[in-house]
């Protein structure tokens, strides 16, 4: 087993385009890591990187001690899932997962054992004499899957392996995938843009936009103490509402007109200057009293079962509010929303970063 | 749900396939019925009478011995010039995969060849291999051979391998790089994380997925050098020498054309038909049976 460092990371392709601005990040031993982006973030590109299928234009990728940029992919000791599965579609199932091993001239009996192994593990013992384009979507992923651990690799990389599932296999998929990576303790890389797989799956969360990390930590820091404001709204669903707002004093802001006590905010901000406040649609409660308030407009009302999603305005500013259902009256028009200090998030309406306590 | 349209009547459905039928029938049947029949017919040496023979003219054929000389000649040339050519076309499409500086003017200069008439290229060929005049005969002279395509029957078989090697080489890299092309890429990505080189990665993997796009590229040479290659033989050696390099389309020419033998030379355009009825009979069922994957 081995972490993965990278320094510095850079690349640029023809024509110099930068896909990756000089990303450093250190992976430990063993854990899950999910690098998660919106489309063209560079996360794809840092992973294949990290693969060996594309060349680094700059600084230095790093398995255990070993500097591994100008090393073959094969050599690496890393085995990736792809996102269309890559399988050999002329190869059986068997086969699939034995070409790895056969091609770094493993003993027979051996590669019969780490495959059977490996079907058992992913319960696709029945279909080993099976061709893929026989099999589900499912069963196609647990075979990728399967190619990959028969390996016994450093490091596993996973280039959106789910996205190609249906709604219900994804989430069955994923509790499978992290079950996996928990009973092997390989290292794991994971590249996706859907944030709740990111939540889900992570022990270190990595944020990426424009070919930069926005924010490195475990999901619920990230999710509780977003970095930047790119952040705020990427993770979480429905996204975080920004607020135009003006600072008051120390702890106190104003939205609209209205007064609302902040808990972390950072010393010395100019009374009167702009800032832009982060409520979370969960975190503020409809119809609720506290020691500061805003009043929403509400323009329709979104049924989620469990929950309902009111859309509407506060300060001119869109605004979603979660609320459990039967709470409020669907037929609401006017709310009024208590907000707990602890769950004002600022944003500096320039340079996007956070402005909390230092 | 499928949409169709639906036309009722007659008139209009044949109107619009009656081009393509008087085509195919002024142009394939008619004459391919004509040869049947003439197969079974015997004419004077002034073409003023012909009588009714029944099977003789097949008869007499296969008691040529010239006849089953042409059959082997066919068999070389066909398996010589499939082979060299689809194995150069592969090379040549591997390479041209690979994104390199200038790529896209190397593949269009691969596809100039076939713009070339068969007889353009078999002169052009003639010329460079000419034992007197040929540039590149000197060389090879140079070296010690005794470079005589005019005379010397494997020279002759060589040169024309040679030329419509050269001819077939753009169709075959065309439909290979087309294969190429639809492997995706992540597989091969996938064969080497899984330790393949490339060369292992070629026959393990892409040669495999590119099976079907082979066999039909097989089919299809095949049929080319019995037919097509007529332009080239006739302008490099005209069957010659001593009929060594006449294939059975050469010698259909040459027996019905030049030997007059029009009932003979029509049995063995018959026989040609029947082989490539076939030939394209088992492609159709190969490919649409046993797509490798």
């Amino acid at each position: 087993m081995a972490g993965v460092t990278l320094d510095t990371v850079r690349k640029i392709y023809a024509g110099n385009v930068e896909a990756v601005k000089g990303v450093s990040l250190g992976i430990e031993d063993g854990s899950f890591c999910v690098l998660v982006g919106p489309s063209g973030c560079g996360k794809s590109t840092l992973l294949r990187m990290i693969a060996g299928l594309e060349t680094i234009s700059g600084g230095e990728v790093k398995i255990g001690d070993r500097v591994v940029n100008q090393v073959e992919p094969a050599d690496r000791d890393i085995a990736m899932v792809f996102q269309n599965y890559a399988l050999y579609p002329h190869m059986s199932v068997y086969d699939n997962m034995a070409y790895g091993l056969k091609n770094r001239g493993t003993p027979k009996d051996e590669i019969e054992k780490r495959v059977n192994e490996a079907a058992r593990i992913l319960a696709i013992e029945t279909f080993l004499a099976r061709k893929p384009r026989q099999l589900s979507g499912g069963q196609r992923q647990r075979v990728a899957m399967g190619r990959a651990i028969v390996r016994k690799p450093q490091v596993f990389l996973f280039d959106e392996p789910l996205s190609n599932l249906d709604a219900k296999l994804r989430v069955q998929m994923r509790v499978e995938i992290k079950r996996l990576q928990r009973a092997l303790g390989v290292t794991s890389i994971y590249v996706t843009h859907d944030q709740v797989e990111a939540m889900t799956l992570s022990d270190k969360l990595v944020v990426m936009s424009g070919g930069q990390i926005e924010q490195v930590g475990t999901p619920s820091e990230v999710y509780r103490r977003p970095e930047t404001r790119f952040v705020a709204t990427f993770i979480g669903s429905p996204p975080m509402n920004i607020l135009p707002g003006q600072v008051e004093g120390p702890g106190r802001v104003s939205v609209g007109g209205q007064s609302i006590a902040v808990t972390d905010m950072r010393e010395g901000l100019i009374p009167g200057s702009a800032i832009e406040v982060g409520l979370r649609p969960e975190d503020v409660q409809a119809g609720g009293v506290g020691t500061s308030s805003l009043t929403m407009d509400v323009d329709f009302v979104e049924e989620l079962g469990a929950t309902q999603l009111f859309h509407g305005k506060v300060a001119g500013a869109e605004f979603i509010v979660q609320a459990s259902t039967g709470q409020l009256p669907a037929d609401t028009r006017k709310l009024t929303l208590a907000v707990d200090p602890g769950n004002v998030h600022l944003f500096d309406p320039q340079t996007t970063k956070r402005l909390g306590r230092v | 749900m499928e949409k169709r349209a639906h036309i009722s009547g007659w008139t209009l459905p044949l109107l619009l396939i009656l081009p393509q039928m008087a085509i195919t029938v002024i142009f394939f049947y008619w004459p391919a019925s004509q040869a049947i029949w003439q197969s079974f017919l015997r004419e004077d040496a002034f073409g003023l009478a012909s009588e009714f023979v029944g099977f003789e003219n097949y008869v007499s054929l296969f008691e040529q011995p010239e006849y089953y000389r042409a059959m082997v000649t066919t068999a070389i040339f066909s398996s010589l010039v499939a082979f060299f050519s689809l194995a150069c076309a592969l090379l040549l499409a591997t390479q041209a995969d690979k994104n390199i500086r200038g790529g896209q003017a190397f593949k269009t200069f691969l596809i100039w060849p076939y713009a070339v008439a068969p007889a353009i290229a078999g002169v052009l060929w003639l010329f460079m291999f000419h034992p007197t005049l040929g540039t590149l005969s000197k060389p090879i002279k140079a070296i010690g051979i005794d470079w005589n395509p005019m005379l010397n029957a494997n020279h002759a078989m060589t040169l024309l391998v040679l030329s419509a090697t050269w001819k077939q080489i753009s169709y075959n890299f065309l439909f290979f790089l087309a294969g190429l092309q639809a492997i995706p890429k992540s597989v091969i990505e996938a064969a080497a994380i899984d330790g393949a080189g490339p060369l292992r990665r070629f026959w393990t993997v892409i040669f495999p997925l590119l099976s079907p796009t082979t066999f039909f590229l097989l089919v299809v040479n095949v049929v080319y050098v019995f037919f097509d290659t007529f332009g080239i033989i006739d302008a490099v050696t005209g069957g010659g020498p001593a009929g060594q390099t006449t294939t059975l389309v050469y010698k259909v020419y040459a027996d019905g054309r030049l030997g007059g033998d029009l009932g003979g030379s029509a049995a063995q355009s018959v026989i040609l038909m029947i082989i490539v009825i076939a030939l394209t009979a088992i492609q159709f069922r190969y490919v649409e049976r046993k797509v490798q994957y």
